[in-house]
């Protein structure tokens, strides 16, 4: 039988377990400040309904989020929300969405063993937040690209001047993406896909002009 | 955005006791994406509510540790826990992660490229 992917097959209800056939899965984190998109970003890409895994902060962790210029959101979270992307018959893919904050957990330490990569979401109204975690990862070593998120109303601005605030290293990869749509946010986690598959083989790489 | 925070039932029962004052499961081999199969030839009778939990939501399929403790609402760390035990009492196997050292991550890398293109 030819593999379906969840999202295309006919029923409308959601797959809950892997297909028997599933022998690998990897994840990719997707990361950024708090109110930054990464539970949307998650649930446009997700065949099943993101979950949610809560786990105990660290005194030392737990930080205050900064509520200013973001509306509508009241609720602090130290969780993490997953999804998962069956991307052939052997292989699925999770993502996992967490903030920075949450590195003195345990579960920060499991999201970030074997991960392929991180996609940092970003928003231009507070670009200087991403700091934190970009040096987060870097001190993990775990590669990653930039996806600006763009909300309503946020000032857009040109990618060099983008690029100039964040410090990023000329080979990190940088885009938008709408994390409210699925091939929006399809399109960034390619972007990072390619960008970790030329790091890991650039022998074999003929021509990336 | 997050949607609007349903609070979900925490139980009366702390964690501790989920876990018999253990924080450490008896083997150290779950990664959040470790895949879990449940075994139908076990008997569920003699396991605490939690592991019998566990182990229902198990049989209908294969599940990653993550996903087992979105589904239960309990935290990761007592999930490893009960599956600790469960692998040890033969009621569940695991699919480990490939370790990173031995991932042929090139192959791997383009099997999730033509993946994820193929869903645009």
């Amino acid at each position: 039988m030819d593999f379906v992917p969840a999202s295309e097959r006919a029923s409308g209800a959601e797959d809950l377990y892997l297909p028997r056939t599933v022998r690998t899965a990897v994840k990719i984190l997707v990361v950024g400040h708090f109110a930054v998109g990464k539970t949307t970003f998650v649930g446009s890409l997700s065949e099943i309904r993101p979950l949610r895994t809560e786990e105990t902060m660290t005194q030392a962790g737990a930080l205050v989020d900064d509520l200013a210029g973001i509306d509508g959101k009241t609720t602090t979270t130290v969780a993490m929300d997953f999804g998962r992307l069956t991307l052939s018959e052997s292989l699925v893919l999770y993502l996992f969405g967490a903030p920075g904050q949450q590195r003195f957990t345990r579960l920060w330490q499991d999201m970030t063993q074997g991960a392929l990569g991180a996609l940092v979401l970003a928003d231009t109204r507070r670009l200087e937040q991403s700091f934190e975690v970009m040096g987060l990862l870097e001190e993990h070593g775990l590669p990653y690209a930039v996806a600006v998120n763009h909300f309503d109303g946020a000032p857009v601005h040109p990618e060099e001047e983008i690029r100039e605030a964040l410090d990023l290293l000329p080979e990190t990869p940088l885009v938008t993406c709408d994390a409210r749509d699925r091939a929006s946010s399809t399109r960034a986690l390619i972007t990072l896909v390619e960008y970790l598959s030329k790091r890991t083989a650039p022998e074999t790489v003929q021509e990336y002009v | 955005m997050t949607p609007p925070a349903s609070r979900r039932d925490k139980g009366l029962v702390r964690p501790y006791v989920v876990t018999e004052g253990r924080s450490h499961p008896t083997r150290n081999t779950f990664d959040l994406v470790t895949l879990v199969m449940a075994h139908d030839d076990r008997p569920l009778g003699g396991l605490s509510p939690e592991k019998r939990a566990l182990m229902e939501l198990c049989l209908g399929g294969a599940l990653s540790v993550a996903e087992i403790a979105g589904h239960l609402v309990l935290p990761v760390s007592v999930v490893k826990v009960l599956l600790g035990d469960l692998v040890d009492s033969g009621h569940l196997s695991t699919r480990a992660p490939i370790p990173s050292a031995q991932l042929p991550e090139a192959q791997i890398l383009q099997e999730v490229l033509d993946g994820l293109r193929a869903r645009l």
